[in-house]
């Protein structure tokens, strides 16, 4: 899977969160709580949605290396 | 107009079920009358057919005026009419109707809570506060969140003019819950995973099976003790404005399927999908603000709930244990409550007991 194809389901998770995301607006280095005012359930969520999307297990120790695209983009990689 | 009470001096007819020249038979319901005890249904005493409608709709007169002639099937008598109070009817007290109409709520998916089921000024406010706009804010004219505006501002307005509130908090050693929420999520599926929230709103429902005076609704000048323990959940919309409708039966419920039941009416108030009993029946809100990074929250109580409890975000502090100063986490609860419906001792138990129940999260 390429860095495009985890970057496009990343924001298709977000978006699902909460709808009035636009994925191209995503800044890649800037927490995503912050940028769009998640909170605690949005961010399990999300957590939900990638996990149904790409299968893979993500433990609650790694949250943080899914809070922003950047860093969110390369935990994947290293998982699928 | 018939009289439904010694203190009924008028009323106000609504609307004509029937129509001249219809055929009427005892029993059958010709008109709907409101009153200050809610629309009542006019019954027909006789057989007979309706000759003349004397009242239009949207008139308000003594009891005691004709409303309609009924021919009978001999000679012409005048219109006999008996109310009956039917519970399968919708009542909705006069100031509930105009506000309903001021604020766009349809009554007729209301759940009224005040006398037989009649819907009050209290049932309208909190149904327009969950006539959740759809959360787009891009393409969402003003008119929706303007409503929800409006209706949060006469509740808040109106508990902080009626209700004599007192405010207590306490900091609870957080330890104890975190480390066994850790452990837990260690072993469930992304899906079956709990948030601090769900043992939270337990330890709320539990304390108040302790400290019931917390739980209902202050009515008619006096408290009326909630007839389960539904928490409502105070949940931010996208795009701005709250809804707090009600998880029922909290502390009846696992805390698997209590964060099951989160999570969907999380999503569902986010989604304007609401149903009417979840806003109708909350005996007390929970509002947690943690996520934004406040360390407590006082809450103006949502009337005619008697109670509001706060919580803030669970942070590391230093905290003194057996003489020693060591980094916990730390979590600041806070209660609001009506001062008419309890008193602030009964208020320190109820935090107490959430404190006490939250340092064995595995039996919450």
């Amino acid at each position: 899977m390429t860095r495009d194809d985890l970057t496009r389901m990343i924001g298709e998770a977000l978006a699902k969160v909460a709808p009035e995301i636009d994925p191209g607006s995503i800044k890649p280095a800037a927490n995503f709580r912050d940028q769009f005012d998640l909170d605690s359930m949005d961010f399990l969520n999300f957590v939900i949605a990638l996990h149904k999307t790409l299968r893979v297990e993500i433990p609650e120790a790694d949250y943080p290396r899914l809070y922003t695209l950047d860093d969110a983009v390369a935990y994947l990689a290293s998982k699928t | 107009m018939p009289t439904l009470g010694a203190d009924m001096e008028a009323g106000t007819l609504v609307e004509w079920l029937k129509k001249p020249g219809d055929a009427l038979k005892r029993g059958d319901i010709i008109a709907v009358v409101d009153t200050q005890k809610g629309a009542i249904e006019i019954e027909v005493y006789e057989d007979g057919a309706l000759e003349q409608i004397l009242v239009a709709p949207g008139t308000k007169v003594p009891v005691g005026t004709v409303l309609a002639r009924i021919g009978g099937t001999g000679a012409a008598s005048p219109a006999m009419t008996t109310a009956r109070e039917t519970p399968q009817r919708v009542r909705v007290s006069p100031v509930a109707r105009k506000l309903a109409a001021d604020l766009g709520v349809d009554t007729a998916n209301l759940k009224g809570s005040g006398p037989q089921g009649a819907i009050t000024r209290e049932d309208v406010e909190r149904a327009a506060a969950i006539k959740a706009p759809v959360p787009d804010v891009t393409t969402k004219p003003q008119g929706a969140t303007l409503a929800m505006r409006t209706a949060i501002a006469t509740a808040m307005a109106r508990s902080k003019r009626e209700i004599p509130h007192y405010y207590l908090s306490t900091t609870i050693d957080m330890g104890a819950t975190t480390a066994w929420l850790r452990a837990e999520n260690l072993k469930r599926p992304v899906t079956d995973r709990l948030l601090p929230a769900a043992l939270l709103i337990k330890a709320v429902a539990l304390a108040l099976r302790e400290v019931p005076e917390l739980n209902g609704h202050w009515v008619d000048g006096g408290f009326r003790p909630g007839a389960g323990i539904h928490v409502g959940c105070a949940i931010s919309l996208r795009g701005g404005g709250l809804v707090a409708p009600a998880l029922h039966d909290a502390d009846k419920a696992a805390l698997t399927t209590l964060m099951q039941a989160l999570q969907d009416l999380v999503a569902r108030a986010r989604a304007g999908s609401l149903k009417s009993s979840e806003l109708a029946d909350p005996t007390i809100t929970v509002t947690n603000l943690g996520d934004q990074g406040v360390d407590a929250a006082f809450g103006i109580i949502y009337p005619p709930q008697v109670a509001i409890v706060g919580f803030g975000k669970i942070a590391d502090r230093p905290w003194v244990a057996a003489g020693k100063v060591e980094p916990r986490p730390v979590l600041t609860a806070s209660l609001s409550a009506d001062h008419r419906a309890s008193d602030g001792h009964r208020g320190g138990v109820f935090l107490s007991a959430i404190d006490r129940l939250l340092q064995h999260p595995e039996a919450l």
